[in-house]
């Protein structure tokens, strides 16, 4: 050890936190290619944070310039556009690897006791990321940052009672205008990046506190040698930071890909009214959220019906806010013995199907305009979204299990 | 590996198919060529001859435009900048909004982002698509967008077509040569143009080109850029995996 580092170790353990995060972090060595997400995650997060610091020195967030220091960053800063398209381009492709850790924990069981804090603290990360993108795309002061703020912030309203005076305090003013966009550039490069760097901290370390999960869901701390390390462990440097410079070189080639070469992927990644200027007076033909909103966006407008004397507004609002709160309760809701997909029965894997296959639906139909079809197809959506988490008890429990190996199973 | 990749590329499908399946139905197809500086060129005398009149571009600016289309600055000065603007200076116009919106109902919109809102194919087939309408106050409308309030500047170029033109049919613009096969789009003319057909089109096509720079002048930079980046992570990748390889051997 060099006398720097021996310095430092006596007065600040980093030697101990080295060791306990990484070099004697025994993980799995089962992982499969799902264990990547996450730290594909912290990677985008990463992106974000770095070209947002940089943007932020050539923005401005007043309702006059927004658009045109946006229009200045794309033309008169020396790679300007870069340091754009990465940060758009990161924010949707934050929400696909993080769509895909999520999955990931469904499949094999990750939310399971004693991981329910992990789930917990990732799907605040989820809450969190999700006000972050809004705010941020209300930023750039286009036609859709405006009108989609207008409908996102009108749910708000349908709140009986309070809703009026809540969406103008969020709002700041009448309508949506330079204070709540200053309001929100505050939000997005201050209150929201700090809390989730916070939960992401608390996140990792409520992970290494219990060990990660793999593929077979089997608990690796049961099968210990000699020294107390778990047989089927291997730690987690050098092995597992190798391991993931391969699929991190081959997220860099998509991600470069969408960059270089189609940095609004279609109108989907960035859509083509937010290179108008904002216009209140102006509504445009079709307000769509970006992608990765759809599908709750579509829970919302599934809701046509008036119910308890309250509006079918209000329900919409409640069944979004559900679809999502009910996310944090998933690790009771699963009562199957084992935790993978891969000794559960059928009727979780055709529930789990059925599940992703619905709010792939979902997203489609929430960037459409509604028609009596779509909006049947939504409800339907809908429904399956919440019956495979409310029948979950009961088809976790009654389903017959297959006897779950001692070790994890290699290819 | 390949698993990987597999997911990756089913995670694009869904949003380039569908992607691709948008755009209107009733346009001619534009393929814009910004490598093609003559065009831009021509494209950009056009656009401050006949659009900055009215029309701003107000987030570019003069000097941009010259290094990008490859003008020497005295030039541009002298032979494309009609106000007293300087190089340096962003491309507003002279025309005050408020007399603009109560001479048009509307005050012109700024072009800058244009080619970004309404896309190539549209630009190309609403500038060729004015034809002779007495009901309208300017006796002009377009077949692409109803009722819209500017007139027909080019018409002495350009010409009247008696009835509202069609497009869609073939792509009037051969991408490999870039030339013009061919106009159906108006059979029956109300004005002759001084130019013909063919060469009005080329010079809308010229417009369009110009406009799809204008909206994004990175465009020139970044797909060549993007091919030294995708190189070094090619690298990259080749370094990772052997050394993932090394060190993961005697994993069982």
């Amino acid at each position: 050890m060099s006398k720097l580092l021996k310095w430092v170790d006596d007065r600040l353990p980093v030697v101990d936190a080295f060791e306990r995060h990484m070099s004697k972090y025994y993980a799995p060595k089962n992982f499969n290619i799902w264990y990547v997400f996450g730290v594909l995650s912290m990677l985008v997060l990463v992106n974000q944070l770095l070209t947002g610091i940089w943007l932020t020195m050539m923005y401005t967030p007043t309702a006059e310039d927004a658009f045109a220091s946006v229009e200045y960053i794309m033309r008169d800063v020396n790679y300007g556009w870069l340091l754009r398209y990465m940060h758009s381009t990161g924010a949707s492709m934050f929400f696909i690897v993080v769509y895909l850790h999520m999955f990931r924990g469904l499949m094999y069981g990750s939310y399971q006791k004693p991981r329910e804090l992990i789930w917990i603290f990732g799907m605040a990360i989820y809450l969190i990321l999700m006000a972050e993108a809004f705010m941020g795309y209300v930023l750039p002061w286009g036609q859709m940052s405006y009108w989609g703020a207008q409908v996102i912030i009108n749910l708000f309203s349908a709140i009986p009672g309070i809703g009026e005076d809540l969406a103008l305090w969020i709002r700041g003013d009448y309508l949506i205008s330079g204070a709540t966009l200053h309001r929100f550039f505050a939000l997005h490069v201050v209150a929201m990046p700090m809390v989730l760097i916070g939960l992401v901290i608390l996140h990792i370390l409520a992970l290494h506190e219990v060990g990660s999960n793999n593929p077979d869901g089997i608990d690796i701390k049961k099968n210990k040698d000699a020294n107390g390390i778990p047989k089927d462990g291997i730690p987690f440097h050098p092995y597992y930071t190798v391991h993931d410079l391969v699929p991190i070189a081959v997220f860099f080639a998509v991600f470069a890909i969408v960059v270089f070469y189609f940095p609004e992927m279609g109108g989907y990644f960035i859509e083509k009214p937010n290179f108008q200027h904002a216009d209140p007076l102006q509504t445009p033909d079709h307000i769509a959220p970006v992608w990765y909103f759809t599908p709750f966006y579509a829970m919302l407008r599934a809701i046509t019906f008036n119910l308890f004397g309250l509006s079918s507004q209000f329900w919409g609002v409640v069944v979004m806010g559900a679809a999502i709160a009910i996310l944090f309760i998933l690790p009771w809701l699963d009562r199957s013995p084992v935790r993978s997909m891969r000794y559960k029965g059928w009727f979780s894997r055709c529930a789990l199907a059925l599940f992703a296959a619905s709010f792939v639906m979902l997203g489609y139909l929430g960037a459409e305009p509604a028609t009596p079809i779509k909006t049947m197809l939504a409800q339907i959506g809908t429904a399956i979204y919440f019956g495979f988490f409310i029948l979950m008890p009961f088809y976790t429990r009654i389903e017959s299990t297959k006897p779950v190996p001692e070790r994890v199973t290699t290819k | 590996m390949k698993q990987f990749l597999t997911v990756l590329l089913a995670m694009c499908i869904p949003v380039v198919a569908s992607a691709a399946g948008g755009g209107g139905g009733n346009l001619d197809s534009m393929e814009p060529d910004l490598g093609d500086k003559a065009s831009l060129q021509r494209g950009a005398q056009i656009f401050t001859n006949y659009c900055m009149g009215c029309h701003s571009a107000q987030y570019q600016r003069y000097k941009r435009s010259a290094k990008d289309l490859g003008i020497p600055k005295e030039l541009y000065e002298q032979n494309l900048i009609f106000t007293d603007a300087r190089i340096g200076e962003l491309m507003h116009n002279a025309m005050p909004d408020e007399q603009a919106a109560s001479w048009f109902g509307n005050a012109p919109p700024d072009l800058t982002l244009t080619a970004r809102v309404n896309g190539p194919d549209w630009l190309y087939s609403y500038l060729r698509a004015f034809y002779k309408d007495e009901s309208r106050p300017l006796g002009v409308n377009n077949s692409v967008f109803e009722n819209v309030g500017m007139p027909h500047v080019m018409v002495n170029q350009g010409g009247l077509c008696a009835e509202p033109p069609h497009f869609g049919q073939d792509p009037k613009v051969d991408p490999s040569t870039g030339e013009v096969v061919g106009d159906e789009a108006c059979e029956e003319w109300a004005i002759e143009g001084s130019m013909d057909p063919e060469e009005f089109d080329r010079a809308m096509y010229d417009l369009t080109n110009f406009l799809v720079y204008l909206g994004e002048p990175a465009l020139m930079d970044r797909k060549r850029i993007g091919v030294y980046v995708l190189i070094f992570i090619g690298v990259f990748f080749i370094f990772a995996y052997l050394l993932n390889r090394e060190y993961w051997k005697d994993i069982h």
